[in-house]
């Protein structure tokens, strides 16, 4: 064996695979969480980002904020000028600057629902994007809700189901109860069809998970593009750097 | 210009001279064997992590704002308005976790070589010293962001010293200043991560530096140079098998640093989060009393030492147990030194006992770790099928604390008692890359 070869068997490989294991372990665990659908979201796709917007702002922003969000920051970031930002996005009178908050009164919001509807700015970082996406596919029609509708990722959620006139309606199919216990849904069947097609409004759900991935970390458009020329530079340094250390250990023996 | 520096260093030299003694004790005449691999980076990069905390830390607290009320917007505040903020704060975040990868590489590698040995004992108590504030360190930093984890992770480990007889209760809320973690708590941990313990860790760091190049530095020999033949190419009475710290070392460890530095900037600018390893999806939820997190575990580098407190259970009508194993799984390894009678340092020359034992304790620490974090919660059942979790990952848990102290008894039984067969070591050192 050479040395190189030892070296390699002696510490390389050990290392690597120590590494290895950490990352599998993440990744294992990001597969796990339990039935969730793949959200498939790409923040780095402006239209789809615009898409989502659009839909956020149609159909989300009536009752969830997003605190943490400049219109003006939504408008750089998506390539929207500031007139198609106000006129399409601002229903609500707010200045540019402004973040995005929703004009329900938290104290009227918990009377109808139960509990104010959370700020989403940081959803998709406290949930996953898995989660979101699965969660918007996934409400149902359920006559002892008091909003009428229920949700298998989120069960018994105050939340009724705004979007249902894109996916239609869904119902769901039970499994027989076991004695004692709630029948559990077994699946869910799109009973009536609504004005998008299943994969459209796969799509659909798809462009705002990615609108609030992004708006979980902005940064996230741009930390790759600054990440690459670093990681260069330092490839080049320490490239540099060996060479350095051979030239000053040459005389090392 | 040359001459500008020398008339510089002359009228330094003149009012303080011993200066330049100093930086040449330190740096170019402290000769350090020449057989340092791979293992030997980590005590300069764990410098280098600690100067980048620092540095961030200090931009990161110009815009904290050390309230329960604000401190989690500021974080958002930071990420989103603060110029390159969002840089500063994930090179910390990930500086933390990659702080505790390098200390615990550093620790193995004193392990495996033997470094904690005469005459180095001292090196290594200091060592041990940095590595239990490190925790304090990381352990209050973590709380700042007042998320959720913050939150609840920072009731559990304080809820610690309850389990002490008699005082716990009252120790509880002298600690957390509330009976909740709260506005008091945050403000106390804020001022001992940003000044108290960094400040006490410098101190140790460079008391750890000073005891090192007092006695001379180990090597994967284990042989000590300064009892070999004298004499190399910069100084008659030096030893033959040193080379100059700098700039040999110095140079060699700015390659180690431009591979640490490719890893962390890949993980700071391509996977900040590290799938939720390095920051926490239930911390991205601002802290709030009435809301449990489905699971309330600590973050990865404690998971072992956490999974320890889980996995002895109370008697004696007091769950105390527990903490005093968690705080007896450090306290062995202060006292390492004393454990290991053997003759010889380095593990290329020590018995297969002791191999395979040093192998079943690094495997007890990811075992342990894969408790703490719940790896082993979620595992079970997929392997196992539907059995009592509980029963099992006790099972598990147990064995792995039992190998993780038995290793320390063993040691002290396999060298006290002579049954180690140990394979002669070298006269100088052999190898270098």
């Amino acid at each position: 064996m050479t040395k190189r070869q030892l070296l390699m068997k002696r510490y390389i490989f050990p290392v690597a695979l120590a590494f290895g294991l950490i990352v599998g372990s993440a990744s294992a665990q990001a597969a796990e969480e339990g039935g969730l659908l793949p959200a498939g979201t790409n923040v780095q796709d402006q239209a789809s980002l615009q898409r989502g917007a659009k839909l956020f702002f149609n159909y989300c922003v009536g009752c969830h904020s997003l605190k943490y969000m400049r219109y003006s920051r939504i408008a750089s970031d998506l390539g929207l000028s500031e007139q198609e930002v106000m006129q399409n996005l601002n229903f609500t009178g707010a200045r540019f600057e402004d973040p995005v908050v929703s004009h329900m009164p938290a104290d009227l919001a918990t009377k109808w629902f139960g509990k104010a509807p959370p700020d989403l700015s940081l959803e998709v970082s406290a949930k996953t994007a898995d989660w979101v996406y699965t969660y918007l596919n996934t409400f149902y029609l359920d006559p002892h809700s008091p909003v009428g509708w229920n949700n298998t990722t989120l069960p018994n959620a105050a939340m009724p189901f705004p979007l249902w006139e894109l996916q239609g309606m869904q119902t769901a199919e039970m499994k027989p109860a076991k004695p004692g216990e709630d029948p559990a849904v077994e699946k869910l069947v799109l009973s009536q069809p609504g004005k998008l097609t299943p994969a459209q409004y796969q799509q659909a759900t798809r462009d705002l998970t990615s609108f609030l991935e992004y708006a979980s970390e902005p940064v996230a458009l741009e930390r790759h593009h600054y990440g690459i020329w670093v990681l260069l530079f330092l490839a080049f340094f320490t490239l540099l750097a060996a060479m350095l250390k051979k030239e000053y250990w040459k005389d090392v023996h | 210009m040359a001459n500008v520096f020398t008339n510089i260093g002359d009228w330094v030299t003149e009012r303080a001279p011993n200066m330049m003694p100093a930086y040449r004790k330190h740096m170019t005449e402290y000769y350090a064997p020449k057989n340092f691999n791979l293992w030997y980076y980590f005590g300069s990069l764990a410098l280098l992590v600690l100067v980048n905390q620092i540095v961030t830390g200090i931009f990161l607290t110009m815009n904290y704002n050390p309230s329960a009320a604000g401190a989690f917007d500021s974080v958002q505040y930071i990420m989103r308005d603060v110029e390159w903020g969002w840089l500063i704060r994930y090179m910390h975040s990930t500086g933390a976790s990659l702080f505790f990868v390098v200390v615990f590489l550093h620790m193995f590698r004193g392990m495996m070589y033997g470094s904690y040995k005469k005459p180095r004992e001292l090196v290594w108590l200091l060592g041990m010293l940095i590595f239990l504030v490190l925790m304090a360190e990381a352990f209050m930093g973590y709380v700042l962001p007042w998320g959720n984890m913050s939150f609840w992770g920072a009731k559990v480990i304080v809820s610690l010293f309850g389990t002490i007889p008699v005082i716990g209760g009252q120790l509880v809320e002298w600690i957390m200043g509330d009976f909740l973690p709260a506005d008091a708590t945050l403000n106390r941990f804020f001022a001992l991560h940003v000044i108290a313990l960094p400040i006490v860790l410098l101190l140790l760091v460079v008391l750890h530096i000073a005891a090192l190049h007092e006695v001379g530095s180990n090597n994967p020999d284990g042989v000590e140079i300064k009892k070999g033949p004298k004499g190399n190419r910069w100084d008659a009475l030096k030893p033959a098998d040193g080379i100059p710290f700098h700039p040999y070392y110095t140079v060699k460890d700015l390659v180690g640093v431009g591979f640490f530095l490719l890893i962390a900037a890949f993980i700071i600018f391509f996977a900040p989060t590290f799938g939720g390893w390095f920051l926490e999806h239930d911390n991205s939820i601002m802290a709030n009393n009435l809301v449990t997190p489905a699971e309330i575990k600590p973050v990865w580098y404690f998971t072992p030492f956490y999974a320890i407190v889980r996995m002895i259970p109370s008697f004696a009508g007091t769950a105390v147990w527990g903490v005093l194993a968690m705080f007896g799984a450090i306290a062995v390894l202060f006292l390492l030194p004393w454990f290991d009678r053997g003759k010889v340092k380095s593990i290329r020359h020590r018995g297969t006992g002791y191999k395979v034992a040093l192998g079943l304790f690094v495997l007890s620490f990811f075992g342990l770790g894969a408790v703490g974090a719940g790896i082993t919660a979620e595992v079970i059942p997929e392997w196992f099928g539907d059995v009592d979790l509980t029963t099992y990952e006790n099972a598990f848990g147990r064995l792995m604390t039992l190998i993780y102290f038995g290793f320390f008894a063993f040691l002290w039984a396999y060298t006290h008692f002579g049954w180690e067969k140990t394979k002669p070591v070298p006269e100088r050192v052999t190898t270098h890359d």
